[in-house]
Parts: C-alpha cells; sequence; structure tokens
C-alpha cells in the first residue's frame, strides 16, 4: 500500500498547476473565489482556453479528441482545477453528452457534435427532470410520437441548469406509454433549444439568483436522426449518463476549499476579542469534519484506484456522493456560522461586476448566508440522497 | 402547576393571530412588499405593541408570557415589522433604567409613532455584548459626543431613535447606554436587507451627540437580552410549527413511485423525529419564560438552554423541511423557503446556538 503520488502523477499534477498559473485568467479566478456571478462570456473565455490545450473534453478517450488520462490523473486534474479558483467546466457537452455520443451515438452523431463540443460550438443543458418527476425520474411524461420524419414533443423539464445559455438540449421523452415498465418506453432525443414551440422560463432560486429554468415544448419538431440509440431504450444512456454526473458530485476539492477557508476565517474573527479558531468548541466543530473530509479524501482515491485497474465505479459513488455532499453542506454550515451576524446582510448587487462598496465583516462573509442555502440542493439533486441510499441498500447490501 | 393561558391572554393571542395572518405572511416576502409603515400603526392601534410594554413603560402587558406568546405569532407568520427591535430591544432599556427623561420615546413607541433599534453588537465582539469599544466622551454641558461602530442593528436603517452602548472610560467595566437621534450629525448609517427579510444596518458614530439613558447598564443589558432571546426563540417556535405542518401536507399529497411520500417509513419517521424535537424546543420556552424575571444567573441558564436548543432544533427542522420537499423547497416562490432562511438565520440573532450552549456550560458547572 502506498498513499502517495507515483513520480510521473506527480509530475503530471505540476504540469496541470503550472499551466493553470499560466492561463487562468485573473479577473475570472477572483470572480469564482469572491462568488460573484460568472456571465456566459466568462464561460466561454474559459472553455475556449481549455480547449485550445486540449482539456476541455478530458474524460474522453483520444481517437475523439480527449486526453485519454488514466482515473487518477482525471482526479488529479478535477482538484487542482478546483484549488486553482478555476471556473467549473459546464458539464453537459463535455463530461455528460460527450460519453453518450461516444458509448452510443451513431456515426453521423458523433461526426456531427463531438467536434462541435470540443470546439465549444454548442452550449447543452440536460433535459431530465420534470415536475412531477423528480427521485422518480423514470415516471417523466414528455410525450414524443413519431410522426414522418420527426418526433412531435410535447412536455415540461424543470431545474434546467444555465437553460438560458443553451442551443442544444440532450432530453429524456417517453415514445411508449403502454410498456410494461415505466423505465421501459423513455427514449433520448437531441433537441434544438430554438426550435419552434420551445418556452425557457426562469426559475429563482431562494437565494434570489437565477440558473435553473422550467422549459415548455409544445409541438416541438425534432427531426428524426436525433434520436440517441434504440428507440424506447432511452433508460439505459440516461443511467450511463448519471454514472458520469456523480463522479464529481462527491466534491472533495470544493471541501477541501471550504475547510481551507473556514480556518483562514476562523483565525481571523474574533469573539469577545479572542480569535473563533480557539474557541475550544468551535474548534472541535471544524476538526470533526475535517476528520470526515480526510478519511473521505481516502475512499474517494480508492474508488479512483479501482477505477484505473478496470474496476467501473458503481454504488461506490452513492455512497461518495452521500457523504461528500454532508461534508460540503456542514462545511458551508461552518462557515455561516463563523462570521455570525455578518451572514445576514443580503446584497445582491455584490455579486456583480462593477459594484465597489465597502464589503461588511470579515472578507467573504456576506456570500456565506447565500452559499448555505444554495448548496441545500447538494443533497437533493443528482438522484437525493434518499436514493442514493436505496441504491446502496439494493446493490450493496441486498436488501 | 398550571400549563394553561389565561382568558385574556387566549383572547390576545387571538387577536394577534388574527390581525398578523392579514400581513401576508411568506408572500408578502415572496413579493418584496413585507412590513410598512401603516401596518405598524395598525399593530399598535389594536394594542399590540403595549402588549409587550408594562404599565411603567406605559403598556398593559409585557410579562414574559405576553412576550413568548406575541412572538410565536410573529414567527407563525413571518411578521417583518419592528417588534423586536423597538417593542423589546429598544424600549427595555429606556423602561428599565426608570429615567424620567424617556417617558416622551416610550409614549412615542406605544404609541406606534416611534421606532428603536438597539445597537449595541460589534465587528470584533461577535455576539458578545459586554465587549464595547465605542465610547463617550462627557461635553462641559452635561452631553456626550459618541464614536465608535455598531454592526449589523436589526431596524437600524429605519429607526427614530437609536439605543447606543458605549464606554464612558476605556478600563471602565460599566457599560452605559445613551439614546441617538437618528438625524444627528456625525452618524453614518449603511443599511440594507437581511437574506431572511429583514433590515438591517451597521452605523458608525464619529462624535455624535447621545443623550445619557444610563451609565450602570451592563444588568439592564443583560436583562434585555435575556428578554430578546427569550422573543427569538419563541418566534423559532412558531415558524417550526408551521414547517412541519406544511411538509406533512406536502409528503401527504406528493406522488413518487405511484404512491405519496409520505407513506415510506423513512420518511415518516424523519416526521416524528421532527415533531418530537419541536415539542422539546417549545417546553424549554416555557421554562425560559418562567425565568425572564429570576435572579440573573438562574435566569440565564434557562434562557441559554431556549435559545441553544431552538438554534439546534431550528437547523434542523429547516434543513429536513427542505429535503423533503426537495427542489421545490429551493425556489424564492415557495413558502417554506423563506420559512427555512428566516428560522436558520434566527439563529445569528443574540447569539447562536454554540455561544449559548457554552452559556450554559459555564452557568451548569
Amino acid at each position: 500500500m502506498d498513499l502517495n503520488y507515483s513520480p510521473d502523477e506527480t509530475a503530471f499534477r505540476d504540469e496541470v498547476r503550472d499551466w493553470l498559473k499560466a492561463n487562468l485568467p485573473e479577473h475570472l479566478r477572483a470572480k469564482v473565489i469572491q462568488h460573484k456571478r460568472l456571465s456566459k462570456a466568462d464561460h466561454e473565455l474559459w472553455h475556449e482556453r481549455l480547449r485550445s490545450r486540449g482539456w476541455l473534453c478530458w474524460h474522453w478517450p483520444v481517437e475523439h479528441g480527449g486526453t485519454g488520462w488514466t482515473p487518477v490523473q482525471k482526479h488529479i486534474f478535477e482538484e487542482e482545477m478546483i484549488a486553482a479558483g478555476a471556473p467549473r467546466i459546464i458539464p453537459f457537452g463535455p463530461n455528460m453528452l460527450g460519453p453518450v455520443l461516444i458509448a452510443f451515438g451513431s456515426a453521423a452523431h458523433k461526426s456531427h457534435y463531438l467536434p462541435r463540443i470540443i470546439n465549444c460550438e454548442d452550449w447543452w443543458c440536460q433535459g431530465y427532470s420534470e415536475p412531477g418527476a423528480g427521485s422518480d425520474l423514470a415516471s417523466l411524461r414528455t410525450r414524443a410520437e413519431r410522426q414522418g420524419d420527426h418526433y412531435i414533443v410535447n412536455g415540461q423539464k424543470t431545474w434546467t441548469t444555465l437553460g438560458h445559455h443553451a442551443n442544444m438540449m440532450f432530453c429524456l421523452v417517453r415514445t411508449d406509454p403502454q410498456a410494461e415498465r415505466p423505465q421501459k418506453g423513455i427514449s433520448f432525443l437531441l433537441i434544438d433549444m430554438n426550435s419552434p414551440g420551445i418556452e425557457v422560463r426562469p426559475i429563482v432560486t431562494l437565494d434570489g439568483e437565477h440558473e435553473v429554468n422550467e422549459v415548455w415544448l409544445t409541438d416541438v419538431q425534432v427531426p428524426a436522426e436525433n434520436l440517441v440509440g434504440t428507440e424506447n431504450e432511452g433508460w439505459t444512456y440516461a443511467k450511463f449518463l448519471l454514472t458520469y454526473e456523480r463522479t464529481g458530485i462527491a466534491g472533495v476539492g470544493y471541501s477541501k476549499q471550504l475547510l481551507a477557508q473556514l480556518k483562514s476565517l476562523s483565525r481571523r474573527i474574533k469573539q469577545s476579542g479572542r480569535p473563533l479558531a480557539e474557541d475550544p468548541l468551535f474548534a472541535a466543530r471544524v476538526a470533526e469534519v475535517e476528520i470526515d473530509l480526510m478519511a473521505m479524501d481516502i475512499f474517494n482515491l480508492r474508488t479512483v484506484s479501482a477505477a484505473g485497474q478496470g474496476k467501473a465505479p458503481g454504488a461506490e459513488s452513492s455512497l461518495l456522493k452521500i457523504k461528500g455532499t454532508q461534508i460540503r453542506q456542514r462545511l458551508s454550515d461552518l462557515l455561516r456560522q463563523a462570521v455570525g451576524p455578518y451572514a445576514s446582510p443580503y446584497i445582491s448587487e455584490q455579486f456583480d461586476d462593477g459594484y465597489n462598496e465597502p464589503p461588511l465583516g470579515p472578507e467573504g462573509a456576506m456570500t456565506l448566508g447565500r452559499q448555505y442555502f444554495n448548496l441545500r440542493k447538494l443533497s437533493i439533486y443528482g438522484g437525493s440522497n434518499e436514493i442514493q441510499k436505496n441504491i446502496v441498500a439494493k446493490a450493496v447490501l441486498g436488501l | 402547576m398550571d400549563f394553561n393561558l389565561s382568558e385574556e391572554r387566549n383572547l390576545l393571542a387571538e387577536t394577534a393571530g388574527r390581525f398578523f395572518a392579514r400581513a401576508g405572511g411568506a408572500r408578502a416576502l415572496i413579493d418584496n412588499k413585507a412590513d410598512n409603515d401603516a401596518f405598524w400603526q395598525e399593530a399598535s392601534g389594536l394594542g399590540l405593541v403595549e402588549a409587550l410594554l408594562p404599565a411603567e413603560a406605559g403598556g398593559l402587558g409585557g410579562t414574559a408570557v405576553d412576550l413568548m406568546l406575541i412572538f410565536e405569532l410573529t414567527g407563525k407568520h413571518l411578521i417583518s415589522a419592528p417588534f423586536l427591535s423597538t417593542a423589546i430591544l429598544g424600549a427595555m432599556p429606556l423602561w428599565l433604567s426608570g429615567a424620567a427623561g424617556n417617558q416622551s420615546l416610550l409614549a412615542g413607541v406605544a404609541a406606534g409613532r416611534t421606532r428603536l433599534a438597539l445597537a449595541a453588537a460589534e465587528a470584533e465582539a461577535r455576539y458578545d455584548l459586554s465587549q464595547v469599544d465605542t465610547h463617550a466622551e462627557r461635553q462641559p454641558d452635561g452631553s456626550f459626543l459618541l464614536s465608535g461602530h455598531k454592526a449589523v442593528v436589526l431596524d437600524g436603517g429605519r429607526a427614530d431613535y437609536l439605543l447606543v452602548t458605549a464606554k464612558l472610560a476605556a478600563d471602565s467595566p460599566d457599560i452605559a447606554i445613551f439614546a441617538v437621534d437618528t438625524r444627528a450629525q456625525g452618524l453614518r448609517i449603511r443599511s440594507y436587507a437581511t437574506i431572511d427579510g429583514f433590515q438591517a444596518a451597521d452605523i458608525w458614530l464619529e462624535e455624535c451627540t447621545g443623550r445619557l439613558v444610563t451609565d450602570r447598564g451592563g444588568p439592564i443589558l443583560e436583562q434585555t437580552e435575556a428578554a430578546g432571546a427569550l422573543c427569538v426563540s419563541a418566534q423559532a417556535v412558531g415558524m417550526m410549527e408551521v414547517m412541519k405542518d406544511t411538509t406533512i401536507d406536502y409528503v401527504k399529497t406528493r406522488k413518487q413511485f405511484g404512491r405519496s411520500i409520505g407513506s415510506f417509513q423513512v420518511i415518516q419517521q424523519r416526521l416524528v423525529d421532527m415533531m418530537w424535537e419541536i415539542e422539546q424546543a417549545r417546553s424549554a420556552v416555557m421554562l425560559a419564560a418562567s425565568r425572564l424575571d429570576s435572579e440573573p444567573d438562574e435566569r440565564d441558564r434557562a434562557i441559554s438552554a431556549a435559545k441553544s436548543l431552538t438554534g439546534r432544533t431550528g437547523k434542523m427542522v429547516a434543513e429536513e423541511a427542505v429535503q423533503l420537499h426537495g427542489g421545490i423547497a429551493m425556489c424564492w416562490e415557495t413558502e417554506i423557503a423563506h420559512y427555512a432562511k428566516r428560522l436558520v438565520m434566527a439563529d445569528h440573532l443574540l447569539g447562536d446556538s454554540d455561544y449559548h450552549l457554552q452559556r450554559v456550560m459555564r452557568l451548569s458547572r
């Protein structure tokens, strides 16, 4: 057993680190660190930088224009990106749809869409959840009926992240309502967001932000060749994609960053004139979550390493999602707690460019209340933690 | 022993409840229309401000039970009007000090004309109100000039007068309390909304004139803080009850996997935990109310127990209610989201659950 990176892996880490240092624009880094709003142009600039290095589609095999990295290299890349304060890669094209098309797409899909993802020509969004289909995703009701060369799609999708920026959506639709199980009769369609009959409506979240949307589809015509794989087999592809969604969901890198911020803040914040870090009760709260994170970091590496030996992650990704989101939520909770009264000011303009009023309270304090409420989503989305536990009970415990 | 309320009190609760229900609750927060002058005027017209003030302050109530009753209802209906800042945190130092010069201010409070705010907390002190760096200089004419910075003052931006704590000498253990007219020179007020739909302000005083209310304000400040903590705890219980009931209704109607999610045992058991923790919090608040006028250590042990427990339980109830609702609870348009925010942020008023836990540790040795 050796828990350290090999010399090759260390060299790779240094290469990634050096490249990020030289190529991550300072104004983007500052925005990420200060939790400011990123514009569509900000994301596009960063995607373009990664594209020029060939790292945008880092999940993909070499023959499709990817990196061909080992699972350990992928893990290192993700960690270094977060540690550097890089904007996240908008995952829908590069991390989610790309692998699905590589595995299940037609030759035409691959030759048309994959280069467009690599070259940042399309912005994809995900049409999965519906108002009545959350944890029970397979009960989705958006209907697609085949008419000649087209499908006619009617229904409503929700929680569509950055759908207002997207020009394309991969979408789960019901093509056979009579199938004996809800998982049968679902198909995977690629839909042009500029098609007539599509309306994107913003959802404002409890922190006052607009990131997610409802997408309404009324008699939307989708060319039949936009079907991925076989009709009524879409659930298989959807599940394949969700395993990709879940790998990063443990968020170990994000948690490490939050922990560092928490420690730095608690050294600077004073309670009765003494640093909060010296308060034994608060210090114990921080240490507890730090221990959890140390252990989960190793569990994560065990999973990564097993994947390197060809063992596909199964229920491990569910376990990582549960514990990973608990840790990240707890850290956001302690950050909110640490800044005390200064967690409550809510000045929405501070997240925009050009806001120059002096901050209130300790540095970054005014973003921490919002962050805590925003991160409640972690245990809800990507398959709620309750659903993950059901998966583990069935797949690992055999119950 | 009698846990029942008098007929008079029941009547008060009924009047207050009916009136608060008209304020629009979470809907008013969703539409950004919470609180306005007319509502506050009407509240005082109905005697709801007088109910929070004792006879010596020109009121008709002001007992711990009155506070508990009314603030549970301000919680239940998500009231944003300045009951806490004006009628409790602002008015108590005035009537507890007993100075004759305070009567006109108090009359204005009881009549709904005058709004107050307690400017006690400072940036380096976090929740410890006894740590005061703001100082006051006595002038030859007997007035005082105050200088310092007060942090996150609840309703500080819409008060007519501030109750400001300050030291007369840097090494003095005594805390003095001053009344400061918010139109005074040398006062800079940066007002902002809070994440849970209240208003607060950071306030800088630079040689700003203040009228001395008391130069032995320590015990008065502690009694005010205790009453405030009782009110916030009662308010939290009111919010928790609504969140629990709303969540129970939701899990009965939300269908996934072909059945209501409330039919799953894992959901049922979590709601039972929620219900029981709320009962614990309610009991702690009753104990705190019954000890508000006891000698300081006994008072603070019960008050801190309630504030710590409602802080801890409030977070659990808010997080569970959001989780059991799922994504819908993350929307601005959803009422439960506004309850969740205010309930969690109640822990940031007058000392959080860990701050009060440590006080109980000290007082229970």
